[in-house]
């Protein structure tokens, strides 16, 4: 064999690596707050009246969950060009996360509306509150406590999923492994490693969502 | 320089598609496996097989299966193994299919009453018949719509090897790309691909989880 394990450049690497897991936080960051806003508008858009637009929304999640997340970065970023749309990498894997992610929670926030009794609406009508009032002060966060676990398992799986968009030289945590097998020799112990803080970085977010989502929903958030 | 119709590239990505379906089978088939022996660790008698278990799993649902399969790649040749993209392809799209599956089908068995575990025991079956003859089917019966909507983000996961050199649909999209110059087509039509391999199977979920009987 002779090859032995060795750790001794991690010392020096330690700022990229820092620096490409605070780009990976700032991806999925993003991603969360975008992904959930356009998911919450597309979610009442599969329940509006108009046709067109229930369709064009239902189309449009079918297409993203059964087609790689991979795939989908590469036509954004290598395939948009050809009409003229030109996105720089971050704003590229920002896009295909935020598109990719609200596809799945589109359904999630969709399963959340349809969990609250009718009687909620009626009830909140029946007290003369108009139509977006019902929606955002009544059904949504009731919706939105039901979902909750949900939503943060699909974030987590989005933030690793993200560790493609180093495919596209976005210098995120798996990038920067990239960069640092490529300079120290050492891939083994560099994926290793940088594999070791996705972990982390996955427990953590899971912690922060239940948290907040206590502090900002309520006790019995999960 | 060498023309390629659209003909051209649809034929080279539909032959290409053959591998990406191959190593969908191979990983669901070995995953499946695995899974099987992670699922008996997770709920064994014993603590330490059931933390064993549970680490397994955690493990491979919180880390990027881009890493996983690059340590496979990196990794298995330190220990003296010469490897083969697709057998790195295979081996951690295995691993990977066999945490996501013990837990589908964890989920399951503890949906299952109590009384189903005492039933097998009071006629004199030891706990690893009770598993094989009363427990499993019964759980695998529940969670068919959970496991073939994890088979549909198995095909989608295969795409991932193209990037430690397994030559599947996307990395053949890659090299047409490079001597084509027309990301848009190629890039269009492997998502195509994809979709029609698993549209399929995500209506078939569908129907499975509609027509499931109440517990």
């Amino acid at each position: 064999m002779g090859y032995g394990l060795s750790f001794g450049w991690l010392k020096d690497a330690a700022g990229a690596i820092a620096h490409g897991a605070a780009m990976t936080v700032f991806l999925i960051a993003c991603t969360t707050v975008l992904g959930i806003l356009i998911s919450i508008l597309f979610a009442a858009a599969r329940r509006s009246r108009y046709t067109v637009l229930r369709k064009a929304v239902a189309v449009y999640v079918e297409v993203v969950r059964n087609t790689p997340f991979l795939v989908q970065l590469f036509f954004i970023y290598f395939g948009l060009p050809s009409l003229g749309i030109r996105l720089d990498p971050i704003v590229a894997a920002i896009v295909a996360m935020t598109l990719n992610m609200a596809a799945y929670t589109t359904e999630i926030v969709g399963a959340g509306l349809d969990a609250v009794p009718k009687g909620q609406s009626e009830a909140a009508f029946a007290l003369g509150l108009k139509p977006r009032q019902v929606f955002v002060k009544i059904i949504l966060p009731q919706a939105l406590k039901v979902i909750f676990p949900a939503l943060t398992s699909q974030v987590i799986i989005m933030m690793l999923e993200s560790a493609v968009v180093s495919q596209i030289a976005v210098r995120e945590l798996a990038h920067e492994a990239d960069l640092l097998q490529a300079r120290t020799f050492r891939s083994f112990e560099t994926y290793f490693v940088v594999t070791l803080i996705y972990l982390g970085l996955s427990m953590a977010v899971r912690r922060l969502f239940v948290a907040g989502g206590r502090r900002v929903l309520g006790a019995g958030v999960s | 320089m060498i023309e390629f119709t659209f003909w051209d590239i649809l034929r080279n990505l539909i032959f290409a598609t053959r591998w990406t379906v191959l190593l969908s089978i191979v990983a669901f088939a070995g995953g499946a496996a695995v899974g099987l022996a992670m699922l008996a660790a997770r709920i064994s008698e014993r603590p330490w097989l059931r933390r064993f278990g549970s680490g397994y799993i955690a493990l491979f649902q919180g880390t990027p299966l881009l890493m996983q399969l690059f340590l496979m790649f990196f990794g298995l040749p330190m220990l003296g193994f010469r490897i083969e993209p697709w057998t790195a392809a295979a081996l951690g799209l295995t691993f990977y299919a066999s945490a996501y599956l013990a837990e589908i089908w964890r989920g399951g068995v503890e949906a299952l009453p109590r009384g189903q575990w005492d039933a097998g025991a009071s006629l004199g079956l030891h706990r690893l018949q009770e598993l094989r003859l009363v427990i499993l089917p019964q759980a695998f019966a529940i969670t068919r719509p959970a496991a073939v909507g994890f088979l549909v983000q198995l095909i989608k996961s295969t795409a991932l090897t193209s990037i430690i050199g397994f030559e599947e649909l996307l990395r053949t999209a890659n090299a047409i790309n490079n001597a084509t110059f027309e990301p848009f087509t190629v890039y269009g039509l492997v998502a195509v691909i994809f979709f029609v391999l698993c549209y399929p199977l995500t209506q078939y979920a569908r129907m499975l989880e509609r027509r499931a009987p109440a517990h």
